[in-house]
């Protein structure tokens, strides 16, 4: 899970990094408290979990009310990548001597955390010049190290020191949230040389949830979000109107992919978990039907050591208690799939032999 | 390095040359027992099953112990597999290494990544490997099973199959099958950011294979463990015919797609990225499963194999 800004603000704060006075909030009310407090100048960035919120327009200097009564309500109604605001900060401003990058984070390949850290910061990860990287195992960073890492990025002073203390924070930060990415960007040297987050993006692992219930509150859910966690799927919500049942991930990635090249338009990502069940497609089934803007479902199991028969009458159940409406085009690869076809010849649900066929039929039935 | 044919097969002087023992920890529970009769149908010599509070019962013919170490000393096996919940991964699979285990196939997903990394040094300590976590198994066709993948997709031959993905393992081997290409093994690395045997340690442990004929690379969208892969090739000038499939070309980026490891930010992770590097070393890039077993077969041709 991806937190917004102003949450991995909150995190830096509880483990003692610098961060500038700020407060959060959800609707106009409660801003205008906050700017009460704030007091003007300050400024309103949009709280979203993605990155290019500078570019999109989500961070907007205000001076006064008027400009405040303007742009909180543009910024709280905005949306970058796709992404709603989540919430809004209000945020003082700081006088900017310079600007670094710093972060810790999960590296794959090398299963350790790494450190990469520049005197360059400001633009995103792949322009930051002269970074200066450092694998630093389980993520313990001992002060020589982090002194090390401020040497070669040529700080000195109190910069160095701020430097050196921030980064041993960070590593506390990450072991003990369990996090999979902390970056700092800008870190900025102020006016006294000494070094504030101007913005935080921090990752946390969502396997690791369970031992930190302090880290909960931060879990943004949509009411189909939540069901389907609770049914033990995985479900991304996406742009288009036919709905994409599958089990595995890998399965039904790459059925996504081979229905958008095929010009049709995922409304959405539900994995249903390895082993398919007759509950498990009824309650996938269930969940869709929550969703407005699908127009039909596509489904592709590969049945393996689950009878495609148990599927079946699960599409039939769905149909007989006016769960869904909408027509089914169906794969099921496994044992009995004759029988299977048997079973739903008469039902809204139609079933193929490839997953080309099945994708085809429903794209061709959503552009009628 | 371990071999991992001498631990799944063995040399054909032993006494239990294609019947290795294994060792089920949490045979009990709704998942592990059910894969248990898979596994014992295929073939695989399950000898034991470890369950704290159970010692002393059997499931089936198979003697259940309270730890790894009675089950390692009464069996002499060598490889276990783990059923547990991922909660309690990081102590069962501790548990499995101290006993001498020298294969650990980890078959929980939603493994804290911190779990996984200190299993993943202490193995290294042990001289040990771990398949997993969030794997299908690994799989000798028609000899040995180690996992939760269904039997019908594989047919012994001389192709390998590494997946990142459980069913499309099941899947693209199952259009290989039918297209007359059978496997030597295939392994599945798991969908988590972290992987006890990464894609590259696995083609590590199978390039060397006396009648290896092919590679297959099932990959997917997160890290960039496929651009490694390919990179190495490259570096070693590797001459068998390889063909690859990327899944998650279409995904958004910076969510994660089913699979804990399964998440592109900006090009990293992304598919281009990885089909990129595949071209480089001249590898083909399937499009769809069905097409993997048609590039094999165009590769095979190139190489008048």
């Amino acid at each position: 899970m991806r937190l917004l800004e102003y949450q991995a603000k909150e995190l830096f704060k509880e483990f003692g990094i610098r961060v500038p006075p700020g407060i959060s909030s959800k609707d106009i009310e409660k801003g205008r408290k906050d700017a009460e407090k704030l007091g003007f100048p300050f400024v309103i960035k949009i709280q979203v979990p993605v990155g290019g919120r500078g570019k999109a327009g989500g961070i907007q200097k205000c001076h006064n009310e008027d400009e405040f009564e303007l742009k909180y309500p543009q910024i709280l109604e905005m949306a970058i990548k796709g992404e709603k605001a989540r919430a809004v900060l209000l945020e003082k401003m700081v006088e900017i001597k310079d600007e670094l990058y710093l972060s810790l984070f999960l590296n794959r390949s090398k299963r350790c955390y790494t450190i990469i850290a520049s005197a360059d910061g400001g633009v995103e990860i792949e322009s930051v010049k002269n970074q200066i990287i450092r694998e630093i195992g389980l993520g313990k960073v001992e002060e020589g190290v982090a002194r090390q890492v401020a040497n070669e990025m040529d700080l000195e002073g109190k910069t160095a020191n701020d430097l050196v203390e921030i980064l041993q924070k960070l590593s506390k930060l990450i072991i003990e949230k369990e996090v999979e990415l902390a970056e700092i960007n800008p870190l900025v040297q102020l006016e006294d040389d000494s070094l504030i987050a101007l913005d935080g993006k921090v990752v946390i692992d969502d396997n690791a949830i369970f031992r930190h219930n302090e880290l909960e509150k931060y879990q943004e859910k949509s009411e189909i979000e939540k069901k389907a966690e609770k049914s033990g799927f995985s479900l991304v919500e996406l742009e288009g109107n036919i709905a994409v049942i599958g089990n595995g991930a890998g399965l039904v990635m790459s059925t996504l992919d081979m229905l958008s090249d095929n010009g049709g338009k995922p409304a959405c990502f539900l994995d249903v978990g390895g082993s398919a069940t007759t509950e498990s497609v009824y309650e996938a089934l269930a969940l869709i039907s929550k969703m407005s803007k699908v127009k039909a479902i596509l489904v592709n199991l590969y049945g393996g050591i689950v009878k495609t028969t148990t599927v079946a009458s699960s599409f039939i159940k769905a149909y007989e208690e006016n769960l869904i409406d909408l027509p089914v085009f169906a794969r099921l690869k496994g044992a009995e799939s004759e029988k299977s076809k048997e079973m739903l010849k008469d039902t809204k649900t139609k079933m193929f032999d490839s997953v080309e066929e099945a994708i085809n039929a429903a794209v061709l039935r959503v552009k009628k | 390095m371990i071999d991992i044919f001498e631990l799944l097969r063995g040399n054909p002087g032993d006494s239990d040359y294609k019947k290795k023992p294994i060792i089920v920890q949490g045979i009990t529970g709704k998942f592990g027992s059910l894969h248990t009769k898979n596994m014992i149908d295929y073939g695989t010599n399950v000898a034991a099953g470890v369950v704290p509070g159970k010692g002393g019962q059997k499931f089936g013919n198979v003697p259940i112990y309270e730890h790894v170490k009675e089950a390692v000393d009464a069996t002499g096996a060598k490889i276990s597999i783990i059923f547990v919940p991922a909660k309690f991964f990081l102590n069962a699979a501790k548990e499995a290494l101290e006993a001498g285990i020298k294969l650990l196939v980890a078959i929980p997903e939603n493994v804290p990544v911190r779990d996984t990394m200190q299993i993943v040094e202490f193995a290294k300590k042990n001289d040990s490997i771990m398949i997993g976590p969030n794997t299908p198994g690994v799989l000798i066709p028609e000899l040995i099973k180690i996992g939760i993948m269904p039997a019908s997709p594989f047919k012994a031959g001389n192709i390998v199959v590494l997946s990142k993905s459980g069913t499309l393992l099941y899947e693209i081997s199952d259009c290989l099958s039918e297209a007359g290409f059978g496997q030597s093994i295939t392994i599945g690395i798991g969908g988590d950011p972290i992987n006890g045997t990464r894609l590259i340690d696995a083609f590590n442990m199978v390039k060397e294979i006396p009648d290896l004929q092919g590679i297959v690379i099932v990959g997917e969208i997160g890290g960039d463990a496929e651009e490694i892969l390919a990179q190495h090739l490259i570096e070693i000038d590797f001459k068998k015919p390889i063909v690859a499939y990327i899944a998650g070309r279409t995904a958004p980026k910076e969510k994660r797609m089913g699979h804990a490891g399964a998440i592109v930010y900006g090009n990293y992770g992304s598919a281009e990225s990885k089909v990129s590097m595949f071209n480089k070393a001249n590898i083909p890039v399937a499009k769809r499963p069905i097409e993997v077993p048609i590039l094999l077969a165009g590769k095979l041709e190139q190489s008048g194999d």
